[in-house]
């Protein structure tokens, strides 16, 4: 377990961690959130021993890291912000030096070396001078560096920066992978990966935990949760729109632009449909109010013809800016 | 001690794998070999002794050490190596000596390599081998002094230009405290056992010693403690500016 209790790191009269808690266990992949600057990267650099705190302290596996440095940097994988690396070694050397530093010998230290240069896809490069290598070949050797004594636990500044779509993706399933019997965490602004990999998410603004649970429990926060959008064709007549009032639980309905429609170009929609009139409407419940299924209903009943039903989950970016903007989710 | 051990390994082959180290075994050679036989006229001066390649040893130093050791911490610092190095279960002083040992191994290397100069004067006459040996000792000190004024310094500055520059300068401060010029222009205004106190501490009279042929205590205790102050300060400028 990692138990991080009122950390705070103050630099010159700035406070970047202002007294931070929480704690994560086995099994648990958690997200770091925040703006840049918000005190993501310090405050994994306190739990991995790199920085002193100010005050507070943090515990890896009850190591404490004012008083048992060493053991807690035995027992944790770091992958520091951008992955720095030695430049001037190949990447075998480079795996096998860290090897060293971390207690191997012999045949172990080799074996170890070579596994990682597979685990990470590394072994085309192995003899390659980690300087001539691109950006996403040197984050992997961050990785193989990180992983090489299988620790328990793993802090990851940013570990799929500069990787390409193919390659984070990659990453992501081999930190879903492992997060099952580790305790993971990492640091992204990357909202989808957040989504797509944490089991749990801490959102960290001026120093501060402004948020902390389930990408699902967050995403609820969202003004747009639990909303219903629809595309009703033929819809010419704003009747409906005075119909859809009157569903149970219906708070406000909202007629949305192409602007609104994520992903999709409006030419593109019109060219489709030239002459077909569609409206698309976005209902918002009221609080804590399930609509999906009353809708249903009333489509059903009024014979609506539907081209899109959609759930909304919940916008993790509308969280996201309004717990770090000043506003409230 | 094993930690230290892979720290100096990785850092000694670093220097043996890029074209510096020839580049400086090689100057370091010739710079040697040149000052004795132009500028000392090791020839004319009939004698079999390795004095005249000895004296400029505290001369080259001062350029070639700093350019040896401003890498050590700087490039640490600028490429953000050090996050890794202070996060693996590595102490702060066996990075700290793992990389100072490497450079000093270097240097003495450099300097064994200088062996062909005493072929030369055993060819030629018979020299007190004695004093060649306490001069090398002496020698391989003094480098030794001047590589942990390196470090410090460049543990001050990510920048290795920097680093190579106020290295230089406090080392020729060191060097110049027991020179005849300095130590007459601080008793013109100071009390004789205040000038006395300084030059005291310099490199230069403390070389000096090991060239007379002594095995000097003193003068090897004075070496020692000033690397290790000079390690000690690193230190604590690391700690204090690793974040940075």
């Amino acid at each position: 377990m990692i138990a991080v209790e009122s950390l705070a790191k103050s630099f010159g009269s700035i406070r970047a961690v202002d007294g931070i808690n929480f704690s994560v266990d086995k099994g648990e992949i958690l997200g770091f959130l925040g703006p840049n600057g918000a005190g993501k990267s310090t405050t994994m650099k306190m739990i991995t021993t790199f920085l002193p705190p100010t005050s507070g302290t943090a515990r890896i596996a009850n190591f404490d890291i004012w008083e048992n440095p060493l053991e807690v940097r035995a027992k944790i994988g770091y992958l520091p912000e951008s992955a720095p690396s030695y430049r001037d070694m190949n990447v075998y050397d480079f795996l096998m030096f860290t090897a060293e530093v971390r207690g191997y010998d012999g045949e172990e230290r080799r074996s170890r070396v070579v596994r990682m240069l597979e685990t990470c896809n590394l072994k085309e490069v192995a003899w390659q001078l980690i300087d001539t290598l691109s950006k996403g070949y040197r984050q992997r050797v961050g990785f193989a560096q990180a992983l090489l004594h299988d620790p328990e636990y793993l802090i990851l500044d940013e570990p799929t920066d500069g990787l390409d779509p193919n390659q984070k993706q990659e990453v992501r399933a081999l930190i879903r992978r492992m997060g099952r019997e580790k305790c993971i965490i990492l640091s992204t602004h990357i909202l989808e990966e957040v989504e797509a990999v944490c089991s749990r998410a801490i959102i960290i603004d001026s120093g501060r935990i402004v948020a902390d649970g389930t990408p699902e429990a967050l995403r609820s926060r969202s003004a747009l949760h639990g909303a219903v959008t629809l595309e009703l064709i033929g819809a010419k007549d704003r009747d409906a729109f005075a119909e859809l009032q009157k569903i149970e639980g219906v708070e406000k309905v909202v007629e949305l632009t192409d602007e609104d429609k994520p992903g999709a170009p409006a030419v593109d929609n019109d060219a489709e449909k030239p002459g077909k009139s569609s409206l698309r409407v976005r209902l918002f419940p009221k609080k804590g109010v399930a609509i999906a299924q009353e809708t249903a209903r009333f489509i059903h009943q009024r014979n609506l013809e539907v081209d899109a039903f959609t759930l909304e989950k919940g916008d993790l970016n509308e969280v996201f800016y309004n717990l770090t903007r000043g506003g409230q989710a | 001690m094993r930690n230290l051990k892979a720290v100096l390994k990785r850092e000694l082959k670093g220097y043996f794998e890029s074209p510096v180290a020839y580049v400086f075994i090689i100057i370091f050679l010739l710079a040697t070999a040149g000052c004795t036989f132009f500028l000392s006229r090791f020839f004319d001066t009939r004698i079999a002794s390795l004095d005249p390649f000895f004296v400029w040893h505290p001369w080259l130093y001062l350029f070639l050490v700093p350019a040896v050791g401003m890498r050590l911490w700087s490039e640490e610092r600028k490429s953000g190596t050090i996050e890794l190095l202070f996060t693996l279960p590595i102490t702060l002083i066996e990075a700290i000596a793992g990389k100072f040992l490497a450079a000093w191994v270097f240097v003495g290397i450099a300097l064994a390599l200088t062996f062909p100069m005493v072929f030369t004067v055993g060819y030629l006459g018979s020299p007190d081998y004695g004093i060649i040996f306490t001069s090398y000792i002496g020698s391989f000190l003094l480098a030794g002094a001047y590589l942990a004024v390196t470090c410090l310094f460049s543990a001050m500055s990510k920048n290795q230009v920097i680093s190579f520059v106020l290295s230089v300068v406090a080392c020729f401060t060191m060097v110049m405290l027991g020179i005849g010029v300095f130590t007459d222009f601080l008793n013109s205004f100071l009390p004789v056992w205040i000038s006395e106190a300084i030059s005291a501490f310099s490199f230069f009279t403390h070389f000096q010693s090991f060239q007379r042929g002594l095995l000097d205590s003193r003068a090897i205790i004075y070496f020692i403690s000033i690397i290790g102050f000079m390690l000690t300060a690193n230190a604590v400028v690391l700690e204090m500016k690793k974040a940075e």
